[in-house]
């Protein structure tokens, strides 16, 4: 009866999970730098990230929050450990896939929650660059986020139809676009044959 | 950490009961082919046979409206698969008529063979509830006409509990010259179910919901009522159900049932009791929570409890730690992406269907568990809460 079984999650998601490292419990009287939040409750998942950043725009804290399952949870708290230290640019840069890898894997179904903190993560750093008198530095200034579940731009939508998405299906599996409540569905959709019409006919 | 196991999620599926146990462990030398018409062949009949007419005689059924399958699941698809046979023999058994009414909880083995059936053709219904999980009657006689083959609703909701009347729902639908299919897993051996008094033509249920073996259920299909095999090939349970007899799984349930004939009235009792023992708690003891499912006609063991702002996956793996199992309404926990389609149906925003926990108890359930499970849910609550984005309660 009592001969450990096997997780769905590896042992470091599970450490992660059970012992969340960074969670913000003092909102109010912390002074982040920037500040971002992405998902959408309705769907069963938001992300909050807050950062501080030095004078020199390394990230010196990373602090969360989320209304999030156990691979969200456990993401976001390894993430939060890996940007201390970062420059800004280079945290920007970090890729869900890098996440996953760290936790040793998620399963498939899993990934969806894992992107959050990362997109929480660039929602931050956007509002770092723009408190700092630094739109120009925003590379999400000029879009569009469409589905609000998953925080995807028209932009990464055109971008999934350059790399070859020719369907919704195909663009719901590149971007993660329209995979929870589906309410952008029919935007995404319209987006879809507007960019295949831009870029191959 | 976890000093014992606790396990409250006994509507996904149940320990067997010691006399059951006993039953079925002298069952591996009766390994005759039920259809041989030898001593070994025969042993295994009679003992079927006698399993049968047990079983019927708790349902108020005969023996021969009784057949065995390999789970609820294919009772529920035998039935509603049934309908949509194109034959000439079956069409004219139904009468031409092309449209089936599920209700918006039934258990996916129905939902999801009810849009199948719509693609081949049948007109498909789906009759609401309200905020208790009830079926809107009114509605669903708007919903009933002479074009109506068969309406499937069932008897006991396996996530918050609800029983629906039955017996009402039958006369409706009879008087509109239609079948009614009930969905009783969750309902025989919890509830006292008679199918001549709630007048249904089918129900299925299952024996590992109720302390028997994995992988056996059945059937009840009224002998009047038309009927059409799902699984063909051949003539064993009449012709209805076709593949060798599963003896060690049918006495099995026949062992569970029986017990239940002895248990189930006290049982109830008992797990009311404990039931409101930790409903009583959660409600004096933490903030934010509703409670789902009808307030009396509400399985004794099911209690569902909506946490707000508690992302039910992370709460149900924090349980987990803490050695309790209960199960949850979050998409996360289900491999899906959409949240229970019953408390969506019952009109939970979202939000708090990802935060519904669903403990169900059973005949192993103590008081001691009650306590321990008082002791450690309010820490776990606190500290999903406490790293919630969206809960933003003082104190």
């Amino acid at each position: 009866m009592d001969k450990p079984v096997e997780w769905v999650y590896t042992d470091i998601v599970k450490d992660h999970f059970a012992n969340p490292r960074n969670v913000l419990s003092d909102e109010a009287s912390y002074k982040e730098d920037g500040k971002g939040i992405v998902g959408n409750i309705k769907c069963g998942d938001q992300m909050m990230m807050a950062i501080k950043v030095d004078k020199r725009g390394i990230i010196t804290d990373c602090k969360w929050k989320t209304f999030g399952c156990a691979s969200a949870i456990a993401s976001t708290s390894i993430l939060s450990e890996k940007v201390k230290g970062m420059k800004v640019e280079d945290a920007y840069n970090i890729s869900p896939k890098d996440i996953a890898a760290e936790l040793g894997g998620l399963p498939e179904h899993k990934i969806h929650c894992s992107v959050l903190g990362d997109k929480a993560l660039r929602a931050a750093i956007d509002d770092y660059y723009k408190r700092k008198g630094m739109p120009n530095k925003i590379k999400r200034n000029n879009e569009q986020i469409i589905c609000q579940c998953m925080n995807v731009t028209d932009k990464e939508i055109e971008n999934a139809v350059k790399e070859g998405a020719r369907t919704y299906s195909a663009l719901q599996e590149k971007t993660k676009s329209g995979t929870v409540c589906g309410k952008c569905k029919d935007r995404v959709i319209s987006l879809l044959e507007e960019y295949s019409g831009r870029h191959y006919k | 950490m976890k000093d014992r196991n606790v396990y409250l999620d006994n509507n996904a599926t149940t320990p067997l009961h010691p006399e059951v146990k006993k039953a079925i462990s002298g069952l591996f030398d009766i390994y005759g082919n039920a259809s041989s018409l030898h001593f070994f062949g025969r042993q295994a009949k009679s003992a079927i046979e006698t399993a049968r007419a047990d079983m019927a005689s708790f349902i108020n059924a005969d023996p021969d409206e009784i057949i065995f399958v390999g789970s609820g699941s294919e009772a529920n698809n035998t039935v509603l698969n049934m309908l949509s046979c194109c034959s000439a023999l079956c069409s004219s058994k139904y009468g031409g008529k092309r449209q089936i009414i599920v209700s918006d909880i039934e258990h996916p083995c129905v939902i999801e063979t009810s849009k199948c059936m719509g693609q081949k053709g049948m007109t498909v219904a789906r009759a609401g509830v309200q905020r208790s999980g009830k079926i809107d009657i009114g509605r669903l006689k708007d919903m009933i006409n002479e074009n109506t083959v068969l309406v499937s609703i069932m008897m006991a909701n396996n996530e918050i509990g609800t029983i629906q009347d039955i017996k009402s729902i039958s006369d409706i639908t009879h008087r509109n010259g239609a079948l009614l299919h009930t969905d009783a897993v969750q309902a025989v051996g919890k509830l006292p179910v008679d199918v001549k008094e709630l007048g249904v033509d089918f129900l299925s249920f299952s024996a590992h919901k109720i302390y028997g073996p994995k992988g056996i259920g059945a059937l009840y299909a009224r002998s009047k009522a038309p009927f059409c095999p799902f699984i063909r090939g051949g003539h064993q349970e009449k012709g209805r159900r076709a593949g060798t007899e599963n003896t060690i799984g049918i006495i099995g349930m026949a062992a569970a049932i029986a017990c239940r004939r002895n248990e189930m009235a006290q049982e109830a009792r008992r797990l009311t009791r404990l039931k409101q023992r930790l409903k009583d708690f959660i409600k004096d003891n933490i903030d934010d929570i509703s409670f789902n499912g009808h307030p009396e006609d509400c399985l004794p063991g099911t209690l569902n409890v909506s946490f707000k702002a508690a992302e039910g996956e992370a709460v149900m793996l924090y349980l987990d730690m803490e050695g309790i199992a209960v199960s949850t309404g979050s998409a996360c926990a289900s491999g899906s992406l959409e949240p229970s389609h019953v408390l969506l149906a019952i009109g939970m925003e979202a939000e708090d269907a990802h935060g519904a926990i669903r403990f169900s108890l059973g005949r192993e359930t103590t008081d001691e568990d009650i306590d321990y499970v008082i002791e450690r849910l309010p820490a776990v609550i606190k500290k999903v809460r406490g790293m919630s984005s969206s809960y933003f309660k003082k104190g």
